[in-house]
């Protein structure tokens, strides 16, 4: 290749060997939400041709420090340097003009349109969409062979599932032509068989020459498939290191600034009194479609019975059933040995009941809250919260500084409004306050999800602990890891029914099989 | 061969009726679909109808009229624009605003300037838009049914009135058709996929609002030098709400629209046609209750009874990245 002439900032001309010259480059990025120190003065190199994993804890500043790159934010301080040039990038457009293509973490799809009206719009290629889209049509099935990436480019995205979405995301990228791509927590949301589709994709294009960044929380995805990763703390970047040599014990403790424990530690179950028992139930959902078919099981107290499955195999509307938030069609639920068919929600936490749901957004937060709210919502109507029909600030307040401590939720400010924590901290928020209530029985869908390692190592412990005070709990989750390490008996979910019941020492292989219903 | 009359002659007059109403349901279309809630259409519509009787009265060109009535109408809608999209204020307190503002300054100006108690002079001849007799219309006057139909309903109607109609399905193809509809819509839906596709996502907001401008233009003219000859006090009188209606009846498609705003201006023609009639058995019907109608048709919808209207995801919401 021919060396690359360019000219520094200060006007200096320098001759630069292109392989040797980082695809990307960022020196000394800082930036403040507020009083938040989101990004502090952050380096990082990227070599051509190569994939960097990107951890850290929730709250860390990754998506922060991607979304200055992809021109979404801009950097309050600090230079971005693209095949060696310095390139200011004041917006998306300019980022895509740099070659810059990023799958965010919540994606950036608009729902009611096709998938070729999402990849299209921004570069239609002319005022008018017939003769574009008939373009782009082409160009888009050449895509699609070439990486494997299939979709139907005329599904409505709404309609689609999510690692169909993440592939639109990803042809969106390709499309612009991106020589570098950005994904944010990619496999938060994909099946296990979706995620391995994901990983073959992001080899052949490093395969291809292009860069790749990868953020996520799993470290043996980071083990996997990266060739470099990097390790941000509270804003900072504290080490880089090739994959090859390092260990996810290393990257964890440079993670959380201590050693985590990646394992769980947890001592003999001793099953006392059933505390919840389902018998026969049968749900459907909105549209009229059976998702829990006919299940019966039960809980006992002081043990942790996980439900295993691929997500949308009836896990979700089991969980809302037994809470009160969805009605089920037939069967019966008891909760300590009570009927609960005619009670809400709230008569049910009354019995003793805690949830902690599967998604914290929608379900578990009022996002525009301050941090102190949603630690007593749903248990507003306790005394101790309240006097007469006023709420006691005060006390509320004490109460959740407490939480905070004990849970370590950071920044430690329950007037601080949730949606400006991060989404490990937000689920803290939701766990310390169903696990306080001291409930009788806890059902838990999706505890880590998009959660850090330190995080999840603090909420799993909370949820063995919860058991050996002698609760009954419930966990579903779409982690089988998880499910494997935290729950005395497994049963496993397929197509709305239960088939089967393993031990937790039970084979990945043998669950792995069961979930995918070919075996009982 | 009475009843086929009046039918007719109650829904030449429903046309009539439907075409303000016509081009603020549009206008609030192209602003709503981009995620701009309008209040401030009725506001609009006013502002437009006071400006262009003024500029036709002046000049005597029922053309710079509606020039006046556009230019005017769409600085409100810049104001619009300024408070909700620029500085993230709330779309419905701006409207509201702008709606008082109307309300109040012409007929503060219009009493400044021509002491006729907020009215405008009259205007005539060129100032005016007038009926336009379509070819063979003498002739097809005697053909049954559809002469009567074609004479009265289709033909005899001013200029704006074809405008209105002919808005109908520009609209829909600028919407659906173009780059910029494609765009539109998009940052109505998902303002963040728009940004990170690389657009602007407050300069396509202000390309919505105005164009919304644009067409509350030609509302406003409608009334003041095409339908009348002068301005009058809140001479809208609650069109630009009934349009807003319209437009939620209608889910937010042209064409449902237009026949939203048809079956609008139908009920006020039918109103105006019971006015002082009775009916047997039952006496004389308030008009109040045709004139209700719109809104209640509204709320029942909305109630759920005729399918979801569902909005355009992201309206009303300022765009903030940064929280
Ligand atoms: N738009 C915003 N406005 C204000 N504060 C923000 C904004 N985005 C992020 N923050 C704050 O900046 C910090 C870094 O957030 P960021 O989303 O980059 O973390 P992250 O490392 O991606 O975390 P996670 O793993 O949970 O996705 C957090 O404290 C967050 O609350
Ligand atoms: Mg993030």
């Amino acid at each position: 290749m021919r060396p690359l002439h360019i000219r520094n900032s200060k006007g200096r001309r320098l001759s630069l060997d292109p392989s040797t010259v980082p695809a990307i480059e960022l020196v000394g990025i800082d930036k403040k939400f507020g009083p938040v120190h989101a990004n502090k003065n952050i380096n990082l190199g990227v070599a051509k041709g190569t994939i960097h994993g990107i951890i850290g804890e929730n709250g860390a500043g990754k998506s922060t420090l991607m979304s200055i790159l992809y021109g979404f934010y801009q950097a309050d301080q600090g230079e971005i340097r693209i095949g060696g040039r310095p390139t200011v990038i004041r917006d998306s457009q300019a980022a895509i003009a740099a070659g810059i293509g990023m799958v965010h973490q919540h994606f950036m799809l608009v729902e009611n349109f096709t998938v070729i009206e999402n990849i299209t719009l921004g570069v239609e290629g002319g005022p008018l969409l017939g003769q574009s889209v008939d373009r782009a049509r082409v160009e888009l099935q050449r895509l699609e062979k070439e990486y494997g990436l299939e979709v139907d480019p005329d599904a409505v995205i709404e309609e689609l599932p999510v690692g169909a979405q993440q592939r639109v995301e990803i042809l969106k990228a390709l499309y612009r032509g991106a020589e570098i791509l950005i994904l944010d927590e990619p496999t938060g949301a994909l099946t296990p068989a979706e995620a391995d589709h994901l990983f073959n994709v992001l080899r052949i294009l490093r395969d291809q020459g292009k860069t790749i960044i990868l953020i996520t929380h799993k470290l043996r995805e980071i083990m996997a498939i990266t060739d470099t990763v990097s390790v941000m703390r509270r804003g900072e970047m504290v080490a880089t290191r090739a994959t090859a040599e390092t260990t996810v014990e290393e990257l964890a403790e440079l993670m959380v600034g201590r050693r985590v424990l990646l394992r769980v530690e947890k001592g003999e179950a001793n099953p006392g009194a059933v505390l919840l028992s389902v018998t026969n139930l049968t749900v459907k959902d909105s549209r009229g479609v059976t998702m829990v078919d006919n299940v019966s099981f039960e809980v006992k107290a002081g043990e942790i019975v996980g439900i295993a499955g691929v997500a949308g195999n009836g896990q979700s509307e089991l969980l809302e059933a037994i809470a009160g938030i969805r009605k089920p069609t037939s069967g019966e639920i008891l909760i300590d040995g009570q009927p609960v068919a005619g009670l809400d929600a709230s008569r049910r936490r009354d019995l003793g009941l805690a949830h902690i749901p599967e998604d914290r957004h929608h379900m578990g937060l009022v996002l525009k809250f301050e941090e102190y709210e949603n630690s007593i919502l749903g248990y507003h109507r306790d005394p101790k919260y309240g006097r007469g029909a006023l709420l006691d600030l005060d006390a509320i307040r004490a109460d959740a500084e407490e939480k905070i401590a004990k849970y370590d939720i950071r920044p430690p400010n329950p007037r601080l409004k949730t949606a400006n924590f991060s989404g490990g901290n937000q689920q803290k928020i939701v766990v310390a306050r169903e696990i306080e209530r001291d409930p009788k029985l806890l059902i838990v869908g999706q505890p880590t999800r998009g959660v850090d390692v330190g995080a999840i190592e603090f909420i799993h412990r909370r949820i063995i602990e919860t058991r050996d005070a002698g609760k009954a709990v419930l966990l579903v989750s779409v982690e089988l890891d998880e499910v494997r390490s935290l729950s005395d008996r497994i049963l496993v979910m397929f197509a709305g029914r239960i088939v089967g019941e393993k031990t937790s020492d039970a084979g990945e292989q043998t669950l792995g099989l069961m979930m995918a219903g070919i075996a009982a | 061969m009475e009843f086929f009359d009046i039918f007719v002659s109650i829904l030449g007059s429903a046309v009539r009726l439907s075409v303000p109403l016509l081009f603020t349901a549009l206008a609030g279309l192209f602003s709503e679909r981009a995620g701009v809630f309008d209040i401030g259409l009725e506001g609009k519509m006013l502002a437009a109808a006071f400006a262009s009787a003024c500029a036709a009265y002046v000049t005597d060109s029922a053309w710079m009229g509606l020039l006046a009535g556009i230019g005017v109408s769409i600085v409100f809608s810049l104001v619009h624009g300024f408070a909700s999209i620029t500085n993230r204020g709330n779309q419905i307190v701006s409207g509201v605003a702008l709606n008082f503002i109307a309300l109040g300054l012409t007929v503060v100006l219009g009493q400044a300037w021509f002491g006729q108690g907020g009215r405008t002079p009259q205007v005539s001849g060129e100032g005016r838009f007038t009926p336009i007799i379509l070819p063979g219309a003498d002739a097809m006057r005697e053909v049954p049914i559809i002469g009567p139909l074609y004479v009265n309903v289709i033909s005899g109607n001013n200029i704006l009135t074809y405008i209105a109609f002919l808005m109908v399905p520009i609209a829909w193809w600028v919407l659906f058709r173009t780059r910029f509809g494609l765009r539109l819509r998009a940052v109505g839906e998902n303002p963040g996929a728009v940004d990170t596709a690389g657009i602007s996502v407050a300069w396509m907001r202000y390309r919505a609002v105005i164009v919304a401008g644009f067409l509350c233009g030609f509302a406003g003219t409608y009334l003041s030098v095409a339908q009348s000859a002068a301005f009058i006090h809140n001479m809208s009188a609650g069109k630009g709400y009934i349009a807003l209606a319209a437009l939620i009846f209608a889910k937010w498609k042209p064409v449902p629209v237009m026949l939203a705003c048809l079956l609008f201006g139908f009920l006020d023609a039918f109103a105006n046609f019971m006015q002082g009639k009775s009916v047997p058995l039952i006496g004389e019907v308030p008009v109040q209750i045709f004139q209700a109608m719109p809104y209640i048709l509204t709320c029942v919808l909305l109630a759920g009874f005729i399918g979801v209207a569902r909005a355009p995801r992201a309206g009303g919401v300022p765009y903030v990245k940064e929280r």
